[in-house]
C-alpha cells in the first residue's frame, strides 16, 4: 500500500518534471513560432528574406496600377552617422523592379560597423514587398569619414491587395561596431 | 507548544536547527508565512518612498532613477516574495489537514523550496546596495530597457528569478503530488474543499509558465553576456517578441496569485454565513475555466504594439470572457451569504471586503478590456488602480482573511477581535482612499512609474499618499494581533467557529505538531 503509494507519487513527479522541461523549450519555441508569425502576417511590419527564385515575371503586361512606396530612415540611440533615403517616394507598378538607394556617412575620426533593420508599414503591405537586393542584408563598414550610397533592389508582388496604395519602407540603423565581431553572423532580414 | 512524547511521535527538534532541517508541513507553512510577511513590510517600504515622493508634485525626495528602482523591486517583491509565498505557505498548513494527509508528499524537497527563497530575495535586495543601484526597468522588465540598457546588476535580477521560479515549481510539484495522491479515504476529488481544488489548479498553472518565465530572463542573460540577439533589433531579434514571452507567462501569472485567493473566500464565508456554499461544482469548473482562458489573453496586455484588428478582436472577446466564470464564482458568494445568519468576525470583515473590491476591480479590468478604450488607459494610473484593487484588496486581503481566520488552529488561542476589526477598518478605509483616486488621475491621462507630475494631479496624489501611508501604517495592527495571538489569550476549541466545517477542525488547536498519522475517520468526510 505504502510502496504503491510511493511509487505514483514517483511516476506523478517525473511526469511533472518533463512538464516542467517541456514548458522551458515552449519559451524558446517561441522565438521561430513568432517569426513565423511574423512572415504570415506581416505582424511588426517585418520583411521577408532575399528573394532569389520568385523573380518577377518580365513578359508579364504590367498592370496600369500604380503604387507609392514611400523610404524613411531614422538612426536608433547612439548612431551618429548622416542616413538619409536619395529619393523620398517612387511610383512603381506592380511586378516592375525597381532600384533605389539610400545614402550614409560616418562622420567620425573612427571606422564603425551599422546595420539596417527595415520595416514596412502597413504591416499588412510587408508580405508584397519583395527584396532581390537590400544593404539591410549585410553589415555596413565605414572608414572614418568615409561615405556610401547603398542600393536596394524589389519589387512589388502582383497579388497585392487593391487597397493598399501606398506603402513605407522604413529603415532603422544600428551600431553594431561593438556586438559585430563576437556576433559571428547577423541573422539576414 | 506540546510536549507530548512517545516512541513514534515527536515534537519538533529545538532550537535553530528546527526551522533549518525541518520537513514538517506546519513548520515549512510558518516560515512561508513569516517570510512573505517580511517581504510584504519590504516591499510596503518601498511603496511608502513611492508614494512619498508623489504627495507632492516636483522632485522631493529621491531621483528619478532611484524612482524606477523603487517602482520596480516594489512590484517585484509584492509579487514573488510577499503574495506568492504566502499562498505557498497557506497551503503547506492547512492542505495536509484538509484532504487527512500526514504531511505533503516531498517534505524534503518541501525544505528545500522554501529555504532557496531567502537566498534569491537576499540576492535581488542587494542589488540596491551595488554601484550602478538596483533594476529600474519596472517588474515587467521590458527589454531592451532590461537587456541593452540595463543597469549591470540585472544579471543578479535574473539569477534571482531563476531561483525563484524554481522555488514556485518545487512548491508546484510538491502540492499536485500531495492533492493527487495523499488524500485520505473516502476524500473523493469533488469532497475536496475549494482552497484545495484552486491550489491544485494553480500549481499545475505554476508549471506550465514559470518555466516560460525562466526562459524569458535566460534569453536576456544570452543576450546581455553572450551577444545573442533574442530582443535586439540590432542584431535581427525583436523588443517585441519579449512583451509576447513576457506575457505568455505574465497573464497566467495574475490568476496565480488569485485563484488561492478564490479558495480562501470561499472557506470563510460558508462559515460565518453557517450555510453550504453555494453551488460547489459550479466554483470548481469555474476555477478551471478561468485558468484556461488565462493561456489565451496575454496580448491584451499589449494592445498598443500594433497587432492586425483580428488579433486584437481575438485577445478583446476572450479577455471578456473571462467575466463569465468570475461572475459565477462572485454570483455563488452572494448567494451563499443571500438568507445565512451572518456574523461579521475579522476574517468574514475582510472576506465581504474582497467580494465587493475585487469585483470593483474586475470591472476596471473590463473596461481596460475594451481594446479602444485600451489605448487611452494604457500605462496611465488606471492601470495602476485596477491592478492593485485585484492585488491588494483582492489577493492580499484574502490572506489576511486566511491569517484570522486560521490563526486559532496554528495557535491554540483567539486573537484579539477588537484589534483585528480595528485593523480590518483602518485597511479597508485606507485601501480605498489610497487606490480609488488614482482612477480619476489615470483617466485624466497621468502616466505610470513617473516621479514627477504635472499640476492638475496634485490633489487626487494628495489622497493618494495619504490613503497609502495610513494602510502602511495599520498593517502593523496585524504584525501587533498575530505576536500577541502566539503569545497567549481566550483558549480555541477545536471547531474555533460556530459554522467551521472540514477536517481542519476535527484536529485540536493549536493543530498538534503530527496529524492524521493514521487517516481520518471517513464518516467525517461531508459532501460539500
Amino acid at each position: 500500500m505504502k510502496q504503491a503509494k510511493q511509487n505514483s507519487t514517483k511516476r506523478l513527479v517525473t511526469r511533472l518534471l518533463f512538464t516542467v522541461v517541456g514548458m522551458f523549450g515552449f519559451g524558446f519555441a517561441m522565438v521561430p513560432l513568432y517569426d513565423v508569425i511574423c512572415d504570415i502576417t506581416g505582424l511588426n511590419g517585418k520583411t521577408g528574406e532575399q528573394v532569389v527564385a520568385t523573380q518577377p515575371n518580365e513578359n508579364a503586361p504590367l498592370s496600369d496600377r500604380q503604387i507609392t512606396v514611400q523610404f524613411l530612415s531614422q538612426n536608433a540611440a547612439g548612431m551618429d552617422w548622416k542616413f538619409s533615403a536619395n529619393e523620398a517616394q517612387v511610383k512603381v507598378k506592380p511586378g516592375e523592379v525597381k532600384v533605389v538607394s539610400y545614402h550614409a556617412a560616418n562622420p567620425n575620426s573612427y571606422a564603425m560597423i551599422g546595420q539596417a533593420i527595415p520595416s514596412v508599414a502597413p504591416n499588412e503591405a510587408a508580405q508584397y514587398l519583395k527584396k532581390l537586393e537590400c544593404f539591410c542584408f549585410q553589415e555596413q563598414p565605414l572608414e572614418a569619414g568615409e561615405t556610401v550610397d547603398m542600393g536596394i533592389r524589389f519589387f512589388i508582388d502582383e497579388s497585392i491587395p487593391e487597397h493598399i496604395t501606398k506603402l513605407t519602407l522604413s529603415y532603422s540603423l544600428f551600431d553594431i561596431t561593438k556586438s559585430s565581431s563576437s556576433a559571428t553572423k547577423v541573422t539576414q532580414r | 507548544m506540546s510536549a507530548a512524547h512517545d516512541d513514534h511521535h515527536h515534537g519538533p527538534a529545538k532550537g535553530i536547527s528546527r526551522w533549518l532541517f525541518t520537513t514538517n508541513h506546519k513548520d515549512i507553512g510558518s516560515l512561508y508565512l513569516w517570510f512573505s510577511f517580511a517581504m510584504f513590510l519590504l516591499g510596503g517600504t518601498f511603496a511608502m518612498v513611492i508614494r512619498a515622493e508623489l504627495f507632492q508634485p516636483g522632485l522631493q525626495l529621491v531621483d528619478p532613477n532611484f524612482f524606477n528602482q523603487m517602482t520596480t523591486m516594489h512590484g517585484l517583491i509584492m509579487v514573488f516574495g510577499a503574495v506568492m509565498p504566502a499562498f505557498v505557505g497557506l497551503a503547506n498548513w492547512m492542505i495536509p489537514m484538509m484532504i487527512g494527509a500526514p504531511d505533503m508528499a516531498l517534505p524534503r524537497m518541501n525544505n528545500w523550496s522554501f529555504w532557496i527563497l531567502p537566498f534569491a530575495f537576499a540576492m535581488l535586495s542587494s542589488t540596491l546596495l551595488m554601484e550602478s543601484g538596483a533594476p529600474n526597468f519596472g517588474w515587467t522588465f521590458y527589454a531592451p530597457l532590461s537587456t541593452t540598457y540595463a543597469p549591470s546588476s540585472v544579471t543578479f535580477f535574473i539569477f534571482a528569478v531563476h531561483i525563484m521560479g524554481a522555488s514556485s515549481i518545487m512548491g508546484a510539484i510538491n502540492i499536485i503530488a500531495t492533492v493527487l495522491n495523499m488524500r485520505a479515504p473516502g476524500m473523493t476529488l469533488m469532497k475536496m474543499p475549494l482552497f484545495v481544488w484552486t491550489w491544485l489548479i494553480t500549481a499545475y498553472l505554476l508549471i506550465a509558465v514559470m518555466p516560460v518565465l525562466a526562459g524569458a530572463v535566460t534569453m536576456m542573460l544570452f543576450d546581455i553576456h553572450f551577444g545573442t540577439s533574442f530582443f535586439n533589433a540590432a542584431g535581427g531579434g525583436d523588443p517585441v517578441l519579449f512583451q509576447h514571452v513576457f506575457w505568455f507567462f505574465g497573464h497566467p501569472e495574475v490568476y496565480i496569485m488569485i485563484l488561492p485567493a478564490f479558495g480562501v473566500v470561499s472557506a470563510i464565508i460558508p462559515t460565518f454565513a453557517r450555510k453550504r456554499l453555494f453551488g460547489y461544482d459550479s466554483m470548481v469548473y469555474a476555477t478551471a475555466s478561468i485558468a484556461f482562458l488565462s493561456f489565451i489573453v496575454w496580448a491584451h496586455h499589449m494592445f498598443t504594439v500594433g497587432m492586425p484588428i483580428a488579433g486584437e478582436l481575438f485577445f478583446m472577446y476572450a479577455t471578456m470572457l473571462i467575466a463569465v466564470p468570475t461572475g459565477v464564482k462572485v454570483f455563488n458568494w452572494v448567494a451563499t451569504m443571500f438568507r445565512g445568519s451572518m456574523t461579521f468576525e475579522t476574517p468574514m470583515l475582510f472576506a465581504i471586503a474582497f467580494v465587493v473590491l475585487f469585483t470593483m476591480g474586475g470591472f476596471t479590468g473590463l473596461m481596460l478590456a475594451i481594446t479602444p478604450a485600451d489605448f487611452q488607459y494604457h500605462d496611465t494610473y488606471f492601470v495602476v488602480a485596477h491592478f492593485h484593487y485585484v492585488l491588494v484588496p483582492g489577493a492580499v486581503f484574502s490572506i489576511m482573511a486566511a491569517a484570522y481566520y486560521w490563526l486559532p488552529k496554528w495557535t491554540g488561542y483567539m486573537y484579539d477581535e477588537r484589534l483585528g476589526k480595528l485593523h480590518f477598518w483602518l485597511s479597508f478605509i485606507g485601501v480605498n482612499v489610497l487606490f480609488f483616486p488614482q482612477h480619476f488621475l489615470g483617466l485624466a491621462g497621468m502616466p505610470r512609474r513617473i516621479p514627477d507630475y504635472a499640476l492638475q494631479f496634485a490633489d487626487f496624489n494628495w489622497i493618494s499618499s495619504i490613503g497609502g501611508f495610513l494602510f502602511g501604517a495599520s498593517q502593523l495592527i496585524l504584525l501587533f494581533v498575530v505576536i500577541k495571538c502566539i503569545k497567549g489569550g481566550k483558549k480555541a476549541t477545536a471547531q474555533v467557529w460556530e459554522g467551521a466545517q472540514g477536517l481542519e477542525w476535527t484536529v485540536a488547536s493549536p493543530a498538534p505538531y503530527h496529524t492524521f498519522a493514521t487517516p481520518p475517520d471517513p464518516k467525517l468526510i461531508h459532501d460539500q
